[in-house]
């Protein structure tokens, strides 16, 4: 912003020589009211850093992710080794004892004193004795990776169908969608439960019965956001100058769309980790020993009422996932939408 | 001189945006008489829609702020009436009809609906009487078929019949003074002489004053009898319309009336646009805010802020070119528009 | 307007056909018999009891009988029940499940109302702020999460409602309450969201300016308008409430069509697993037409479309 130029001294009162035509310098003349704007990604990223909700669920995901792989690492044990003796330990972490890491049972027993065991289980251990800090971590790695998996493949598979759909329109349009309209109205969980009884129930098929279900809304925001520029002249102005049909859709059309499309994105990881913790919670998730959040919720469910840390922790853990990268997405919701240039 | 119906004094306008606080009104005032149409010129971001909406404390409050300045109707002071009396004021006394008519009526709502909702609030009509008092109106401004028609959904009309409908609503409780925000800036150049004499036509009925705001040199010509002209959040110029046009003496006036493109101009010749672009409201100014972009500037003008000086009867304006100093100084020749 | 429905319903068939269908062949495909113990039958037994079930026909045929069968409203026997018909189970276990579901429905609609339009009217506000984070809260966190919780904290601690199985009402209320924490939370964004950009139209300047109650305008206009978008969120919310349901179920033991469901899975009894599966998807369409018909109802323009698709 220019300010008016400093003419020296401000003069205090009115006097008669200040009555003379005094021109701006040129440049002041042609001040120009706008400062230089941001591309439209500077001005998301800001908007995005501005929003309260953001950071601090950036920020736990980051430490959620690197400590799902460098968990497992911190402790001497592996996620399916028993060890029967110490089995149904609580939590117990050296200095957290306030916190209810104090090795203390529901009764307030000492069971590790009472058993002589010295190292302490961070997260405690179920029924078999297994680390559940380790089971916990290797757990949110997997419910991460078959969350991230699916997701992707829902890109995939939804850009690519929208992506047709809408550039072509006409009569491929047409039937592309009456197949979408058809699909839209099976229940989604009703496909997914049917397609792991048929798999056998473990991380291929929930991670293909997951996108078997989940293109069709990426495709549905894809067609939408194509058409809709479509329609905008930068295309036909792409056109006019003899731009090929495939250059125009990927330099163009897809990444104006990107924005719509990186939010579904990341409301699609959310959905997923929601839905492997559910099947695994009914049954039909992965099975012993391997662990996920969805199972391990279901272990601590059945010993919820003596052992509430076994359900307590996993249940922690996949709230806070949930909420973070709800909130993430929703901030990059707002912050790529055009409307909110507030 | 009767007494004006509407007088706004001093009026200041202020926003709290993420940048600071925006002056977009700075010390605003003017007078409106009985069924005397005053307009109200200038250029987007001139602080005419937000002194009109001020006039009726339609601003945000979350947002918004006066903090200064009179507004005076009928003897009372809008700006402190409490809510049940600005109720009252609003629709039936002073009324508003908006720019843009696709989306100023409610889309889910019959327009009979929200004619008769003003109606039935202001006048104790039952149910049947306050429709037919609707009726009435859409006929009265030039909607045909208005029995039929006041069931129908605002989409069921075009930009220029919603407006219409909008001035029926504004007018239907009989306002002293009616507010029109860029009434016809969007419809079509038939479309609009047609609004206009509309209003016009109504106020010869009623005796409704009429605050016209508008960026459009044609529709002032047309309309009004009364000009202020304003220009970064204060008047710079007001006075009867022959002296606005014939007799301007503010650099800005002239500016708009030499940028109007005639009819009767050369086919090449240029348009003359004003240099420069407006200021940013967010700062408060040294000096007259038209400095920067104006012509005649002097170095009094970049330090002080112009008093208002009486040009002649009813002709008043900011500009230190009319100061005793600044006559002396050159002899302008010829610079009045057109 | 009858042309849009009529193609509705074309499009609903077709939906439904087609769910029938891949569920049959997705039953064949699953690994198992129906019986329990089949080591235990010998060849004949065997023999004779997929005769007595008509699988040893061909597969057309079984699929051309299976169709007919399912429009006469014969959906066969269970395989674990014996002799019981699908039908008839289904019709045993509705019961807990509608309650259930349309409690959770209706207090979520309510709550989540009541707390999105409050919270949209005192924007910023400290309720406003605490009303998102619960909002965000009650999104994110799995239903069967909550249900966990409110059985333990409520039912075994403080014992105020029981904790599970199903004797009376009060046994209800916890799984609605459970259920309906996920709807609560996402109508009550979704109004406030829709009434946050209501408020800035113009329309709603124009009712101010007619001298209107505030009352009357949030009411008459802003409510209004904002409710309609909201409407179709119904759908989705079925479908979050019969996902629910089969969690919640569980968790709280409630005799319903949720736990047959995953009961019958376990013990692979196709014929109920076929039937619950085809119910559902069958009350999930019929929902979805009726949050359609719904919107149209309240928007005059949607109902203007209608009329005019081709």
């Amino acid at each position: 912003m220019r300010t008016l130029p400093a003419t020296g001294t401000s003069p205090h009162e009115i006097t008669d020589d200040l009555f003379v035509h005094e021109p701006f310098a040129a440049e002041a003349a042609m001040e120009v009211a706008a400062s230089a704007a941001d591309s439209p990604w500077k001005a998301a990223l800001k908007r995005l850093g501005k929003n309260r909700g953001v950071v601090p669920a950036f920020v736990l995901i980051m430490v959620i992710t690197v400590l799902a792989f460098v968990g497992p690492l911190l402790t001497p044990y592996t996620y399916d080794g028993q060890n029967v003796a110490h089995s149904n330990l609580p939590p117990k972490i050296s200095g957290l004892g306030w916190l209810g890491f104090d090795g203390l049972d529901s009764n307030g027993a000492d069971l590790y004193a009472k058993r002589n065991i010295t190292e302490a289980h961070w997260f405690g251990t179920d029924e078999f004795g297994r680390d559940m800090w380790t089971r916990v971590w290797k757990g949110t790695q997997i419910s991460l990776l078959i969350a991230l998996v699916a997701a992707l493949l829902d890109l995939f598979i939804g850009v690519l169908y929208g992506g047709i759909s809408a550039y072509y329109g006409g009569k491929i349009d047409n039937v592309m969608q009456r197949i979408i309209e058809v699909l839209v109205g099976i229940p989604n969980l009703i496909v997914i439960i049917l397609f792991i009884l048929i798999l056998e129930p473990g991380i291929t098929s929930i991670i293909l019965a997951m996108t078997i279900t989940g293109w069709v809304g990426m495709a549905r925001i894809v067609r939408g956001q194509i058409l809709q520029l479509k329609g905008q002249e930068f295309v036909l102005a792409a056109r006019s100058l003899g731009v090929s049909n495939s250059r125009i859709m990927f330099k163009h059309l897809i990444p104006n769309a990107l924005g719509p499309i990186i939010v579904t994105l990341m409301f699609t990881l959310p959905t997923a980790i929601f839905f492997e913790a559910f099947l695994s919670f009914i049954g039909l998730g992965l099975q012993a020993p391997l662990a996920s959040l969805g199972v391990l919720i279901n272990d601590g469910y059945k010993g919820m009422r003596l052992f509430p840390y076994k359900l307590v922790i996993p249940a922690v853990m996949i709230s806070l996932i949930m909420i973070s990268f709800n909130l993430l997405a929703d901030g990059l919701r707002d912050a790529l939408d055009p409307k909110m240039t507030k | 001189m009767n007494q004006p119906i509407l007088t706004v004094d001093g009026l200041h306008v202020a926003f709290h945006s993420q940048r600071g606080e925006v002056h977009a009104v700075r010390g605003v005032s003017f007078c409106l008489q009985k069924q005397e149409t005053l307009a109200i010129v200038g250029e987007s971001g001139s602080g005419k829609s937000v002194t009109a909406k001020a006039i009726m404390r339609l601003l945000p409050k979350q947002s918004t702020s006066i903090p200064a300045g009179q507004i005076t109707y009928a003897g009372q002071n809008v700006l402190a009436l409490p809510p049940r009396e600005l109720q009252s004021l609003r629709g039936a006394e002073i009324s508003m009809v908006f720019q843009d008519p696709m989306t100023s009526l409610n889309p889910t709502m019959t327009i009979g609906q929200q004619l008769v909702e003003g109606i039935s609030k202001h006048q104790r009509l039952d149910k049947a009487a306050a429709y037919e008092k609707a009726v009435n109106m859409l006929q009265l401004v030039g909607i045909p078929n208005a029995q039929e028609r006041i069931r129908a959904y605002p989409h069921h009309f075009s930009g220029g019949m919603r407006q219409r409908v909008g001035i029926a609503m504004a007018l239907a409780c009989d306002p002293k003074v009616l507010i029109a925000d860029e009434p016809t800036t969007a419809l079509d150049v038939t479309v609009q002489a047609q609004i206009l004499e509309l209003m016009k036509s109504l106020q010869q009925r009623t005796g409704t004053g009429i605050i016209l705001i508008t960026h459009d040199l044609g529709v002032v010509a047309n309309m009004a009898q009364k000009v202020a002209v304003m220009y970064a959040g204060e008047v710079v110029e007001t006075g009867p319309i022959a002296e606005i046009f014939y007799r301007p003496k503010h650099p800005y006036t002239w500016g708009l009336l030499r940028s109007m493109p005639r009819l009767d101009a050369a086919g090449n010749e240029p348009l003359i646009p004003i240099p420069g672009t407006p200021p940013d409201l967010a700062r408060q100014q040294q000096g007259c805010p038209f400095a920067p972009r104006c012509a005649h500037v002097m170095k009094v003008c970049k330090h002080f802020s112009p008093p208002l000086t009486e040009v002649s009867s009813g002709h008043t304006a900011k500009c230190w070119l009319l100061d005793q100093r600044a006559q002396q100084q050159e002899r302008l020749a010829g610079v009045a528009g057109g | 307007m009858r042309l849009y429905f009529l193609k509705r319903l074309g499009v609903m068939l077709t939906t439904l056909f087609i769910i029938a269908t891949v569920t049959f062949f997705l039953m064949k495909l699953l690994p198992g018999t129906p019986y329990s113990n089949p080591d235990k039958l010998s060849e004949q037994q065997l023999a004779s009891l997929n005769q007595k079930y008509g699988l040893d026909q061909p597969l057309p045929v079984q699929y051309a009988r299976y169709l007919g069968n399912l429009v006469q409203g014969d959906w066969g026997v269970s395989f674990q029940f014996k002799g019981r018909l699908v039908t008839d189970i289904i019709f045993k276990r509705i019961g807990p499940s509608v309650l259930i579901g349309f409690q959770a429905m209706l207090i979520g609609s309510i709550v989540g109302l009541g707390l999105g339009i409050l919270s949209a009217l005192r924007q910023n506000s400290l309720f406003d702020l605490g009303a998102v984070t619960m909002a965000v809260l009650g999104m994110s966190i799995p239903s069967f999460v909550f249900a966990a919780l409110l059985q333990y904290y409520v039912g075994v601690k403080l014992g105020w409602l029981p904790p599970g199985l199903w004797e009376d009402y009060s046994y209800s209320i916890l799984p609605s309450l459970a259920l309906s924490v996920t709807v609560i939370a996402a109508v009550a964004r979704f109004i406030r969201t829709e009434m946050l950009e209501v408020l800035t139209q113009d329309y709603i300047l124009s009712a101010r300016a007619k001298g209107i109650s505030e009352f009357a305008v949030v009411w008459k206009h802003v409510v209004r308008n904002s409710l309609i978008p909201v409407v179709t969120m119904l759908g989705p919310m079925a479908v979050s409430i019969m996902t629910g349901t089969l969690v919640i179920e569980k968790i709280f033991s409630v005799p319903g069509l949720g736990e047959q469901f995953i009961l019958s899975i376990m013990v692979n009894d196709y014929s109920v697993i076929m039937g619950i599966t085809l119910f559902y998807s069958t009350l999930f369409i019929l929902v979805v037409l009726l949050v359609d018909m719904i919107y149209g109802i309240l928007d005059p323009r949607i109902r203007e479309k209608w009329g005019e698709s081709t």
